[in-house]
């Protein structure tokens, strides 16, 4: 964003009609043009745009950082007491399953998803509009470590916003802003 | 930045000899080749030569034949023989449109063995008459001839020979070079900012200049001295300036018109250095104006309109709007026989005043008559990609519009025979058009860098651009290929001009120093 700006700027003084013949002649098709001649505002456009390819779809978050094992799993020990195998896993954070979701058989299931911790819905909260609807989860998009700050697609078809394009907006992008363990929501 | 090529490689060279060394084969044309049917069509009108198809031998059908034959059909004797310029439509597989091409020498190899052209179906065969009098491609550079102190901004040739050459400059003078022997012959000082434009009479006896200091001087070539004062009205710098044709103005009373940046154009009655009249109603700086042989002034504007007025009152007649950008630049069919008047590639200057009028005028409607009518067209370029091709005698509605231009467009010409539309641009292309149309029908793609200008061979037959990666490339009408590449200006080449009787090309540009291309 800063870098936009100082592109901007750096621009912007070249566009100045040379009216005084101490600037370089120009032939008169040249004139009240503001080609970006100056090699400053060139070099650093031409960096800008190495710079925005690589990172086309960034978002302004925290990287996403590997969650340690200990810390996500609870390790769940099975069978009876003389041959415990630890290969069972529980998972002790906030999490969202997927509305067809259904547990492997008991003997197979790796993973536990502790039906406390799973969420549905989101208090989603529209930047401009300034309202708190509940919606329904679609999907997770971008996991760092803890929750707050996950991207999740939200159902927005209860509210029937229409775009521009007259076609109604089914899932939305949303932040999530609270941590929810601690508070037992997802607020969004 | 000249286009050299890599020298050959290993390979590369001993294919080259296994070749020189081993006899090639001619591809004969089989006897049984068969006839192909012809059916010529005049380029300037779209009608039908002759009363039907023509059966010519494939092994005889080359474009000097063709000639031969269309001449003879038309009853032209030895001393009318026209050449002509053919091209014939084939099928493509790219699009469903047949690609117009040159009628090629050897029609057998190139398109009825590989199966394009069949000799069953009827060829219909564009026929452009050419110019009597052939222009040689400049390929050498005569003469360098610094002396400007600052970037040359316009040049432009004498109409009547090509041994003078007026360039205006951003060291505030315009100077006259001798081009045959590459001196200096006049430095015109008075101006107290940049030159802009530069105009020459069409009977070649005044230079008007326009400025950055707002004002028009006129200058007498022979003596380089300034005739009378300089000419102050506008309130702000001068864009381009635009005599009075020959054969319409009141004879002794030439007058000029000049555009500036100050939204208004200005008719000066040159004797009397006074203003005539004043042409206000555009709404941003005019970039260009144009005096029409037909009584009207056309006028391009940033305000995205092109205004069309009546040379006798200065009442506007038509307002063109169809551009949505800043409108750079107009060319007007009869262009080039304006600006020469009677001078004409023979070099024969009639004696009286009476007979000189009278040969501007046969001149130039011989220009503009298309069956009978007399009609000049406009093409405008603008800053929003495209152009228009319109007709302001006809009505206001464009005849067509030109996409193609994938920036601005700075530069728009026509060839001095009124068939062909050539605009250079910013994204280093020049286009050509079907002047008749406005049908695209090629690009010219070799420079590496914006387009500034372009100019015509006095026969149409040969183009010339100049542009910002310091060369000047000049290209053959009749393939649209290169014909000659010329290097040698050191920086950004801003003007460059084709003198009226072909033998010379003057350019100039950032370098400061004006160059004469010769063959």
């Amino acid at each position: 964003m800063k870098k936009q700006i100082k592109a901007l700027e750096e621009s912007c003084l070249n566009s100045s009609a040379p009216n005084e013949p101490s600037t370089t002649p120009l032939p008169q098709y040249l004139l009240d043009r503001s080609n970006p001649t100056n090699a400053k505002a060139l070099s650093s456009a031409i960096k800008n745009k190495r710079n925005e390819k690589a990172a086309k779809f960034s978002v302004p978050l925290p990287k996403v950082r590997a969650i340690a094992e200990e810390e996500l799993f609870t390790v769940v020990q099975t069978r009876k007491k003389t041959a415990k195998k630890g290969w069972k896993r529980m998972i002790n954070k906030p999490m969202f399953v997927g509305r067809d979701f259904t547990r492997r058989p008991v003997k197979y299931e790796r993973f536990i998803w502790p039906m406390g911790l799973r969420y549905k819905k989101a208090n989603v909260t529209h930047p401009e509009l300034g309202v708190t609807i509940q919606l329904p989860i679609i999907s997770v998009r971008k996991k760092p470590a803890k929750p707050n700050g996950t991207i999740i697609e939200v159902n927005f078809s209860e509210l029937g916003l229409v775009t521009v394009v007259v076609e109604v907006i089914s899932g939305r992008w949303a932040q999530i802003t609270n941590n929810c363990e601690n508070d037992g929501c997802v607020n969004a | 930045m000249a286009t050299v090529l890599p020298p050959p490689s290993k390979r590369q060279r001993t294919e080259a000899a296994e070749r020189s060394r081993a006899q090639q084969d001619i591809e004969e044309v089989p006897s049984d080749a068969g006839s192909l049917r012809l059916q010529f069509y005049d380029e300037t009108t779209g009608l039908p030569i002759g009363q039907g198809p023509v059966l010519v031998p494939v092994a005889d059908a080359t474009p000097k034949n063709l000639e031969l034959l269309l001449n003879t059909l038309q009853g032209h004797d030895s001393s009318e023989y026209i050449p002509y310029r053919f091209t014939l439509p084939i099928p493509s597989k790219a699009s469903t449109d047949p690609i117009t091409t040159a009628f090629p020498t050897n029609i057998w190899k190139t398109l009825i063995n590989p199966g394009l052209i069949s000799t069953e179906e009827v060829q219909n065969i564009s026929a452009a008459p050419q110019a009597v009098f052939k222009v040689q491609a400049v390929s050498r550079c005569a003469s360098t001839i610094p002396g400007h102190g600052e970037a040359i901004l316009a040049t432009q040739f004498s109409p009547r020979s090509s041994s003078r050459m007026v360039s205006g400059s951003g060291d505030n003078t315009a100077r006259i070079w001798d081009c045959d022997t590459g001196t200096p012959v006049h430095t015109l000082k008075g101006h107290t900012s940049w030159v802009l434009a530069v105009g020459w009479s069409p009977d070649d006896s005044r230079i008007a200049t326009g400025s950055m200091d707002n004002t028009v001087r006129m200058w007498d070539p022979k003596t380089g001295k300034q005739l009378g004062n300089p000419m102050k009205g506008h309130t702000k710098w001068v864009m381009s300036l635009a005599w009075e044709p020959y054969h319409i103005q009141i004879p002794g009373k030439p007058r000029l018109a000049s555009a500036s940046k100050d939204a208004t154009v200005r008719i000066w009655s040159t004797n009397q250095q006074t203003i005539e009249i004043v042409l206000s109603g555009h709404k941003g700086s005019v970039s260009c104006v144009k005096w029409g042989g037909i009584g009207l002034i056309y006028t391009s504007s940033h305000d995205k309109t092109v205004k069309v007025w009546n040379a006798k009152d200065g009442t506007l007649a038509h307002s063109l709007n169809a551009h949505a950008h800043w409108v750079n630049h107009l060319a007007l069919s009869t262009d080039f026989v304006i600006r020469t008047a009677y001078h004409d590639h023979t070099g024969k200057i009639p004696e009286s005043e009476e007979q000189k009028v009278e040969k501007a005028k046969e001149r130039f409607l011989k220009a503009a008559k298309i069956q009978g009518e007399v009609v000049e067209r406009l093409v405008s370029a603008s800053d929003d990609f495209t152009m228009y091709l319109w007709e302001p005698s006809k009505g206001t509605k464009p005849v067509a519009r030109m996409l193609g231009h994938q920036k601005q467009v700075n530069h728009v010409t026509f060839s001095p025979d009124g068939l062909i539309i050539a605009s250079s641009g910013f994204d280093n292309h020049t286009k050509i058009w079907n002047a008749r149309d406005g049908k695209f029908i090629n690009t010219l793609r070799g420079h590496v860098a914006p387009v500034y200008q372009c100019a015509f061979s006095p026969d149409s037959r040969l183009l010339v651009t100049g542009s910002k990666d310091t060369t000047l490339k000049v290209w053959d009408m009749r393939t649209h290929k290169l014909s000659v590449d010329l290097p040698g200006h050191k920086d950004e080449v801003y003007a460059v001009d084709w003198s009226p009787d072909g033998q010379k090309v003057g350019s100039g540009g950032k370098d400061k120093a004006v160059r004469i291309w010769r063959h």
